[in-house]
């Protein structure tokens, strides 16, 4: 075997002076060729440490050797096997935290790419046609209601309907996708993408009930009478603020509204699309994770001459995956790193115009292990800006534990479940991603899906008649 | 797909809907309201519900052209298919017996009013309304609140019928003249609202309004409808509508509500000149 690379192929990518001004796709992925490249440079671990790395344990060696086999059909029917969503999650996982991270081929080199590999066969199936399914499985006669189509919800149904359950979804909005289609913007994650995954969940069987507000339209204990199991996957809910002065002004979103109002409701297509939004020149964007890094990168395709980043501590302590700051940092984002906003100024008729900003020096290490942001006394400074994005995060969705006074909730309004089960505290009600757990990612909530699915199978299985 | 089953403007820009929706119509309770998407191209549009027949399995709802996507709403016939109506949303109002209670509604709250009366009626209390609008022509359900109301107060601007002014100073004449009321539900404009709520303060009389700040998702995900009740903040959409009058933050909900005027005109005048889209 030839030499082994020391780094990744890299992926083509859309310049970025020219992406700014468009919402097309970031990167373009990997040619048949470049991916068989990569992944020659697999080592092929007798003990890999990559399958226990991902959340929802992919054989990656196993679909990497069907890629250096030029055997790509095998490739994704091995990926398929574990994941039902190897478009998104080639694109948005957070690979350098789990699989890539611990590759073995890391210790002394890149890790393999691992994720543009998984990136490369969903694309290469699609551009196949109409993606194959699975035998259909016998079927068990259990009934199961999926509360919420996001990245849970969906992985949760997937594996439930091929393990032979009669699956129907909820999904409160008119779209289904939850995060992928209101939150992730669509030249990160393309909207196609994920109404094809949606479309092939659909063909597995699963019934998806759009515009349906779980807790509103029908309650828990109406479900459990008429369902065998129920996991809810209710996702993010209400924004957090930073509880400055100012923060009522209009023109100050929540990065929930903000991406929500240019993703789910196409207002960058305004206006042909009807739903509006402050196309600011100057905006500001406060918080340092992947949303904030979405915000910022938002505002210059709406059109911003200048998107600035405020965050309370340093670039080493940002939230936010490597590359998506590569990115923002590429297409002219700026950032005001030890800031963060004392408070907003408005003019007369309560239109934002000005943010105060404290300058932050870091301490002691907090309770997460970052060190502390400590403001410096008198070095506050104020910059005329006509758009602010608050993106620091946002609480468990409200609407399940608000209506249903029987479920146990934690301190954050967060659905208690048992994280090696997903149960909550109602029998054969089980829960998984944002609304368990809070803000986290993409691919964490597709691995409580996961879990809850299985422990879900094993619920209907032995307990129910 | 949810149908709709009758459509047709009861006043001057006052539209009045009803569409098949039986599951909402058997769940929705007073001051609950639903989010209408006439087309894909549209907003996401809060809209109050003000009738329903469980047992036909339908809603009504009252609503005014006031942007490209209400107004898309009116182009609506019977037997179409609506792209997304998602409800009931919120919380409906207090429902017991208060005693005397006064709902005060205009312009779309006249409706709004409507299911609340009739609640509040079958728990015992003496329910009278306050219906306003600038002249008689622009009133509607006259006979729907009549029938189920001890009594309604008419206000008129141009005194064509009842009252000459407004309902804020028709209560305000009343509870100076002597009328108690233990309750006030307001449903209508921000300002009248606001207005009501003044008048009722210093008798600290409970009143309670109906918010209808701008809404996205309207499911407690966005925070777009946050609002400053009591010093905290509140989101109309999961812990509202409705909240206590005395503890709002009027001054910020006035100017947040016409945070998007410029883009209704441009959303407006595309539609009405010329390159709107093909339906």
């Amino acid at each position: 075997m030839a030499k082994v690379s020391p780094t990744k192929i890299p992926m083509r990518e859309q310049p970025a002076e020219e992406r700014v001004r468009n919402y097309e796709e970031v990167p373009f992925g990997y040619s048949p060729k470049e991916a068989i490249l990569e992944g020659e440079r697999c080592l092929m671990c007798k003990k890999p440490k990559c399958i226990a790395g991902c959340p929802v344990e992919i054989d990656i060696p196993g679909f990497i050797q069907f890629i250096v086999d030029n055997d790509f059909r095998g490739g994704i029917r091995r990926i398929k096997e574990k994941n039902i969503l190897p478009a998104v999650c080639g694109r948005v996982c957070p690979q350098e935290e789990q699989c890539e991270k611990v590759c073995i081929l890391g210790v002394k080199k890149e890790p393999v790419a691992i994720g543009r590999l998984e990136r490369f066969l969903a694309d290469w199936e699609r551009d196949q046609g109409e993606s194959e399914l699975p035998k259909k499985p016998k079927q068990t006669g259990k009934k199961i209601v999926v509360v919420g189509a996001g990245p849970a919800g969906i992985t949760a149904a997937a594996d439930l309907v091929r393990l032979g359950h009669k699956v129907d979804m909820f999904e409160a909005l008119h779209e289904p996708g939850g995060v992928l289609v209101y939150g992730i913007p669509e030249f990160r994650l393309p909207k196609s993408i994920v109404f094809r995954e949606i479309n092939f969940l659909e063909r597995l069987g699963v019934k998806i009930y759009k515009d349906h507000v779980i807790g509103m339209i029908r309650s828990i204990a109406e479900l459990r009478q008429e369902y065998d199991a129920i996991f809810l996957g209710t996702g993010a809910g209400l924004p957090w603020f930073l509880q400055v002065p100012g923060e009522n002004l209009n023109g100050v979103y929540s990065a929930n509204e903000y991406l929500t109002r240019a993703n789910l409701m196409k207002a960058y297509l305004f206006p042909k699309y009807k739903t509006p939004i402050v196309r600011g020149k100057c905006v500001v964007t406060v918080g340092g994770g992947n949303v904030a890094m979405d915000c910022a990168r938002t505002a210059l395709r709406l059109g911003a001459e200048k998107s600035i980043i405020l965050y309370r501590r340093s670039r080493q302590e940002m939230p936010a995956r490597d590359e998506e700051i590569h990115h923002a940092e590429e297409e002219g984002v700026i950032f005001k790193l030890l800031s963060t906003p004392a408070a907003f100024h408005g003019d007369e008729r309560n239109w934002l115009k000005e943010v105060e900003a404290i300058r932050m020096k870091l301490g002691e290490p907090d309770d997460s292990g970052r060190r502390r942001p400590v403001p410096i006394p008198d070095a506050n400074y104020r910059m005329p800006i006509d758009v602010a994005v608050i993106a620091i995060g946002n609480s468990p969705n409200p609407l399940i534990p608000n209506t249903t006074p029987e479920i146990e909730v934690g301190k954050w309004g967060n659905i208690q479940t048992d994280l090696e089960t997903g149960k909550t505290s109602i029998p054969g009600v089980f829960a998984g991603g944002d609304v368990a757990t809070g803000a986290a990612t993409v691919i964490l909530a597709m691995g409580a899906g996961k879990i809850a699915a299985r422990s879900i199978h094993e619920y209907v299985m032995d307990t129910i008649p | 797909m949810i149908k709709v089953i009758e459509i047709s403007e009861i006043a001057p820009n006052v539209h009045e809907c009803t569409v098949e929706a039986r599951d909402i119509a058997t769940r929705v309770k007073p001051g609950q309201f639903i989010i209408i998407i006439p087309d894909e191209y549209c907003e996401r549009t809060p809209i109050t519900v003000s009738d329903w027949d469980p047992a036909a399995g339908t809603i009504t709802f009252i609503f005014l052209s006031i942007g490209s996507s209400t107004e898309r709403l009116t182009e609506l016939k019977p037997g179409d298919e609506i792209y997304s109506l998602t409800g009931p949303l919120g919380k409906s109002f207090d429902m017991e017996k208060f005693g005397t209670v006064a709902l005060v509604g205009g312009c779309y709250g006249i409706g709004g009013i409507y299911p609340a009366a009739r609640a509040l009626k079958e728990l015992g209390n003496k329910v009278v309304c306050y219906s306003e609008a600038r002249s008689n022509f622009l009133l509607y359900w006259d006979k729907k609140l009549e029938e189920t109301s001890d009594e309604v107060k008419y206000a008129t601007t141009d005194a064509s019928k009842g009252y000459k002014g407004h309902s804020h100073d028709q209560l305000k004449t009343d509870l100076e003249s002597g009328i108690r009321y233990d309750r006030v539900i307001a449903v209508g404009c921000t300002f009248m609202m606001y207005r009501i709520s003044q008048v009722t303060r210093p008798y600290k009389l409970k009143t309670i309004v109906s918010m209808n700040p701008i809404m996205i998702d309207g499911t407690g995900m966005c925070g777009a409808c946050r609002i400053e009740v009591d010093g905290t903040t509140k989101f109309a959409c999961v812990d509202g509508p409705h909240f206590d009058g005395h503890l709002v933050d009027w001054n910020i909900i006035l100017a947040r509500r016409k945070a998007y005027l410029e883009e209704e005109i441009v959303s407006l005048e595309r539609k009405n000149y010329g390159e709107g889209h093909s339906h």
